[in-house]
């Protein structure tokens, strides 16, 4: 239900990082977003084009790029992915794990088309 | 077609507002706590036995987050305990900068523990650091022992597992062993109490543990 919050965030980063006169021509906002983030990527999705809609930003849309969650055994070093909350090591059992990637909520790249720039 | 390299992290700005909160609080000596549960577990019941039980010894600030209505506020002002209400209109967390906003409201120089009472959600408030010194989640027996499985980050975030209405087992299907085993298995490091609201069974332990933090950084 947080996704709407989240959206908001990312159109402040996407205004924050893009020249005002170039914010129509922005197609494509792309996210990292790990497994284990809480977060629902189609709702995210749906989130940010319903904020976008009726503002400069209409049309842009996110491409979220899943990140699986992966762990290191801290007794037997061995490393793996995670399914689902699995903390403990497939390999010896234990529950000492440290959480390698799958928290990540990132906005990584964002694509502009050369149409639709504002004249400043 | 242009590309723009950023890298930035959805939440940086709840983050850095949420880590002067934390500066703010550790300046002060006060060790601040966030309750997470889903609505009904008990929060409200857990910070009025609370006050109840440690009131008199140590001086508790209360922040308050509830959707609508600050019905919570008025049975925390019972105690004498200053408390600020956090009203969020629909938002389904709070966030550091509702904290910060709050914290501005409370006389932090006579405060040694500050009890957040987060929005009633198992899921969203777990994304949101808000400068406390550790979360603590309350599972309620009535809600079965397979919720740590269900909702594992806010688990796994938390420091803190207070299982809540355990006078109830005898009456529910919740199998005690089971949800800590659970809840263990997400998080290793977690430290369980027992207790029960409306008995007060295990509350003097809870207190106990939650003073001696209170205490140590005045």
């Amino acid at each position: 239900m947080h996704e709407l919050a989240i959206a908001q965030n990312i159109v402040e980063i996407v205004q924050e990082s893009v020249p005002k006169a170039q914010i129509p021509a922005v197609r494509v906002v792309k996210m990292r977003v790990g497994k284990l983030a809480g977060v629902v990527p189609d709702s995210l999705e749906f989130c940010f084009s319903a904020i976008a809609c009726g503002t400069k930003l209409q049309g842009a849309h996110l491409q979220i790029d899943q990140i699986p969650a992966a762990g290191r055994c801290k007794a037997c070093a061995n490393d793996f992915t995670m399914e689902e909350y699995a903390f403990s090591c497939p390999a010896c059992g234990s529950v000492e794990i440290e959480l390698v990637c799958g928290t990540e909520l990132e906005v990584s790249e964002i694509e502009l088309s050369e149409e639709n720039v504002e004249a400043v | 077609m242009s590309v723009i390299t950023i890298e930035r992290k959805v939440l940086e700005k709840n983050d850095e507002i949420a880590s002067r909160n934390r500066s703010l609080l550790e300046l002060h000596g006060i060790f601040a706590i966030n309750i997470v549960s889903s609505p009904g577990a008990g929060k409200t019941s857990l910070l009025e036995r609370t006050l109840q039980e440690l009131g008199n010894t140590l001086k508790i600030g209360v922040i308050e987050g509830d959707v609508s209505t600050d019905i919570d506020a008025q049975r925390v002002a019972r105690y004498h305990a200053p408390v600020v209400q956090i009203i969020t209109n629909g938002g389904c967390h709070l966030e550091a900068k509702l904290v910060q906003d709050a914290l501005s409201k409370l006389a932090l120089q006579e405060t040694r523990l500050l009890i957040i009472e987060n929005v009633g959600n198992l899921v969203c408030p777990a994304n949101y650091d808000l400068g406390e010194a550790m979360k603590v989640v309350i599972l309620s027996t009535t809600e079965g022992d397979d919720k740590p499985l269900k909702y594992p980050a806010m688990v796994r975030n938390a420091s803190i597992l207070i299982i809540n209405k355990i006078d109830l087992i005898p009456y529910v299907s919740c199998d005690l062993n089971a949800l800590r085993q659970n809840a263990l298995r997400i998080n290793p490091g977690l430290k369980i109490f027992e207790l029960s609201c409306t008995t007060g069974a295990g509350i003097k332990e809870w207190c106990a543990w939650l003073k001696e933090k209170g205490s140590k950084r005045t």
